[in-house]
């Protein structure tokens, strides 16, 4: 029987079948529904760990104590969790363990496209890519038997079209293996999981050793196929970008790689013998193109496709087609000849939703026109017009320590940092400490939504649940920030305007360093709604103050602002900055 | 058995993910291979959403091709208007009359394009369009959100299946206390 899943249900499944029992993850886009469905199987922990790092090396303490285990993360998750990866990767472990990367070429939902095939070339690890839901599930097997068999972690990374896409799966009618009858002891073997520079020199070798091996294993592994076909054209490619290539070129042979580290030199090497001109298809670096140049073997790659952005049928055909390498089909010189009529459509970026609570905040911070460091969340929409709130956004917990920098390089602004909730937990926490330790007097805004809100509400350590869905301790963030030294601390609600701007003044006045926690749960979580408020269109002066909240509801009447009652949450935000009183409820 | 690409596009918090799911679980039980890809963009609300259904014998790309849409489904009218290029030449494309401004709209720094623009620039693609109120449809109804089982009601005559089968999905889909309502709007739209 077969059962629709996206990618990750599958990856999901897959671990579950093949009697994985810890699974631990961060959630980020587009990686965060596998931990999700894998929490839901019985007989398995599944945790969000405060940040990828430590869910590495959550999961790489139940490998060590003979476990399977399940890591995923999106792929700058990766960068968080490397040091614990290059550590693995020379100790080795006794349970498999799978760390799914699931990268974002086109950065639907990301800061970067890094290519993160490269890190298993860095820390020398084996990467299986799956092209379509069945091979999600059946990738994460064989990686998890790669693993035991070759003493190393395995990395699966995924791109958002395979994790967000959903094909058919076949269900399996076996029950997956259970856990022990009896705890077993755990093996202690200092010399091979202590890393002090004698151990690890000696764990280097193993390493290399260990490379080669899967090197010589991935020349007979069946995932890395020769798919036969016309002799003109050989195309070497994994992944999504199979899928694409398969559509464009119906009739040309195609070596489809399922391990995507170390390469198959051998069948490499037939396979460009096979066929005339040998063409490597993928997404982002040239990662199998420089090394099958280094091989000496002729391809063509990156002189015909990009290193930047997502591929689709669309780009590989209209890149091929202009390399001469096929010819334009009749429906394609029709599309390219049919010019649409010339309308402007205006574009629709992501903005906060109405009833949001960061909306009070950025409003308040872009009246008292103050210099934000900012952070990644919902928030950091907060830089759209017309809020224009937030003037820097990097990576997960960098506002804090570019704002100390920033104020210790000293400028006339006055400098706040923003940071959700979540995202304070993940990175926040060793910056906080830092502005103590070393003194600045900087502003650190923790605007508390009370949930992992922009990946689609997952817990973290201070809603008082688990994964799992049981209660447990829940970290108070006002108690937390006192405890380490902050004496200037207070708790606003960024719906009362007012207030709030009136606590910033005085944090932006003190000279010490103070954290104000704006604290309103995301509305689309609890799912509170109050009634919409109306606009009386002769009190209504037109001044436009009330859209410059850039809240969906509030529209641009002929001469007057209108609320959509659909749209509306009712947070009143707008009743308040209306200086004639034309809204109410 | 003939391919079948459908394109939804909308805007988040209308339902496009409901319906392409409905969509692709319809296709599997009439026996196609299948494959859906979406993109959802950072916002939980008020961001474009596409989403690709494909039905076929096999299907190898989840992302349609530009020039190979059968049916364009729009949620609403400007996100609608996007997708000329992707469209075949007999696409049939099923229009919900329903707008929602972008924030440069709200502001009054664009303008939104009229009913007339957006079937011109449709028109480069496919001449046949069938304007939709599905928004005052679910309205009547009793519940706005109904608007994309309205809307696949009307697709389901383009696409055939028995209509059991149709309901079967969403039934099984929806929550049980939605099932009555869902089945209603379903009706209504098969019924245009």
């Amino acid at each position: 029987m077969k059962k629709l899943m996206t990618g990750n249900e599958a990856i999901a499944y897959g671990a579950y079948l093949s009697g994985v029992r810890v699974g631990a993850a961060y959630p980020g886009t587009p990686s965060t529904e596998i931990m999700d469905n894998f929490s839901r199987y019985p007989g398995v922990h599944a945790e969000w760990s405060p940040n990828e790092k430590v869910a590495m090396d959550v999961g790489i303490g139940a490998a060590y104590a003979g476990t399977r285990a399940l890591v995923s993360m999106k792929h700058v998750g990766v960068n968080v969790a490397a040091d614990s990866l290059f550590y693995v990767s020379y100790t080795g472990l006794k349970g498999g363990l799978v760390l799914v990367s699931a990268d974002d070429p086109g950065m639907h939902s990301s800061q970067n496209e890094q290519d993160n095939r490269k890190y298993a070339r860095f820390a020398k690890l084996p990467m299986l890519e799956p092209s379509d839901s069945e091979e999600a599930k059946q990738f994460v097997g064989i990686a998890l038997e790669i693993s035991e068999a070759f003493d190393t972690p395995v990395m699966l990374r995924t791109v958002t079209r395979i994790s967000h896409s959903s094909s058919p799966v076949e269900l399996s009618e076996e029950e997956p293996p259970g856990a022990p009858p009896e705890p077993p002891l755990y093996e202690r073997n200092p010399g091979k999981f202590v890393m002090v520079p004698a151990y690890a020199r000696q764990r280097h070798p193993v390493v290399e050793e260990k490379i080669k091996k899967l090197a010589e294993y991935a020349e007979t592994l069946a995932i890395n196929r020769i798919e036969p076909g016309d002799d003109t054209l050989g195309i070497v490619t994994a992944g999504s970008v199979y899928q694409y290539a398969r559509e464009v070129f119906p009739q040309a042979t195609f070596l489809k790689l399922g391990m995507v580290y170390p390469l198959p030199e051998k069948l490499i090497r037939e396979f460009a013998s096979r066929v005339k001109t040998v063409l490597v298809i993928e997404e982002l670096d040239p990662f199998f193109e420089e090394q099958i140049r280094l091989m000496g073997i002729e391809a063509r790659g990156k002189d015909i496709f990009p290193m930047i952005g997502e591929f689709s049928p669309t780009l590989i055909r209209q890149c091929a087609t202009a390399a001469g390498i096929i010819k334009e089909t009749p429906a394609q010189a029709e599309a390219a000849a049919a010019v649409p009529a010339p309308v402007e459509l205006p574009i629709r970026p992501p903005i906060l939703c109405p009833g949001c609570g960061h909306r009070g905040l950025f409003h308040v911070l872009r009246e008292a026109g103050v210099l934000v460091l900012g952070d990644i969340g919902c928030y950091t929409l907060g830089s759209a017009p017309p809020l224009s709130a937030m003037h820097t956004c990097g990576c997960m917990g960098a506002s804090i320590g570019v704002a100390h920098g920033v104020a210790k390089a000293g400028v006339k602004d006055r400098v706040v940092a923003v940071i959700g909730d979540s995202t304070f937990f993940h990175s926040g926490f060793h910056p906080l400490i830092n502005v103590l330790y070393n003194e600045s007097n900087v502003t650190v805004i923790i605007t508390d939504n009370s949930v992992t809100a922009m990946t689609g509400h997952q817990q973290h350590p201070g809603t008082g649940i688990t994964l799992q869905k049981k209660k447990t301790a829940a970290v108070d963030l006002e108690k937390l920030v006192r405890s380490i030294g902050f004496s200037q601390v207070d708790v606003c609600d960024p719906y009362n305007i007012d207030n709030l701007a009136k606590v910033l003044e005085e944090h932006l006045s003190s000279s010490q360093p103070s954290v104000i926690i704006a604290k309103r749960p995301c509305v689309l979580y609890t799912r509170e709604k109050s009634t919409p408020p109306t606009v009386d269109p002769d009190a209504c002066v037109n001044c436009g103050v009330c859209l410059e909240l850039g809240c969906p509801p509030l529209m641009q009447a002929e001469d007057h602002v209108t609320i959509d009652p659909i749209l509306c949450n009712g947070c009143g935000l707008c009743i308040q900055v209306c200086s004639s009183e034309a809204i109410s409820r | 058995m003939k391919k079948v690409d459908i394109l939804m596009a909308g805007v988040g918090g209308q339902g496009t993910i409901l319906a392409s799911n409905i969509l692709s679980e319809v296709g599997l039980e009439l026996g196609y291979d299948v494959k859906k890809a979406e993109v959802h963009g950072m916002a939980q609300r008020g961001g474009t959403v596409e989403s690709h259904v494909r039905w076929g014998e096999k299907v190898y790309s989840p992302v349609i091709e530009q020039g190979e849409v059968d049916i364009l489904l729009g949620f609403e009218m400007l996100e609608s208007g996007r997708w000329s290029a992707y469209l075949k030449k007999d696409a049939v494309i099923i229009i919900n009359r329903y707008r929602i401004p972008p924030p440069a709209v709200n502001l009054g720094k664009a303008r939104y394009p009229s009913e007339e623009e957006i079937e011109s620039t449709l028109k480069s693609g496919s001449q046949n369009i069938l304007w939709i109120n599905a928004t005052e449809i679910a309205k009547e109804l009793g519940n706005p959100a109904m608007v994309g089982v309205v809307l696949l009601g009307v697709l389901s005559k383009h696409l055939g299946g028995a209509e059991d089968v149709w309901l079967g999905v969403i039934k099984r889909m929806v929550p049980p206390k939605f099932q009555e309502l869902n089945t209603k709007a379903f009706l209504a739209g098969r019924q245009i």
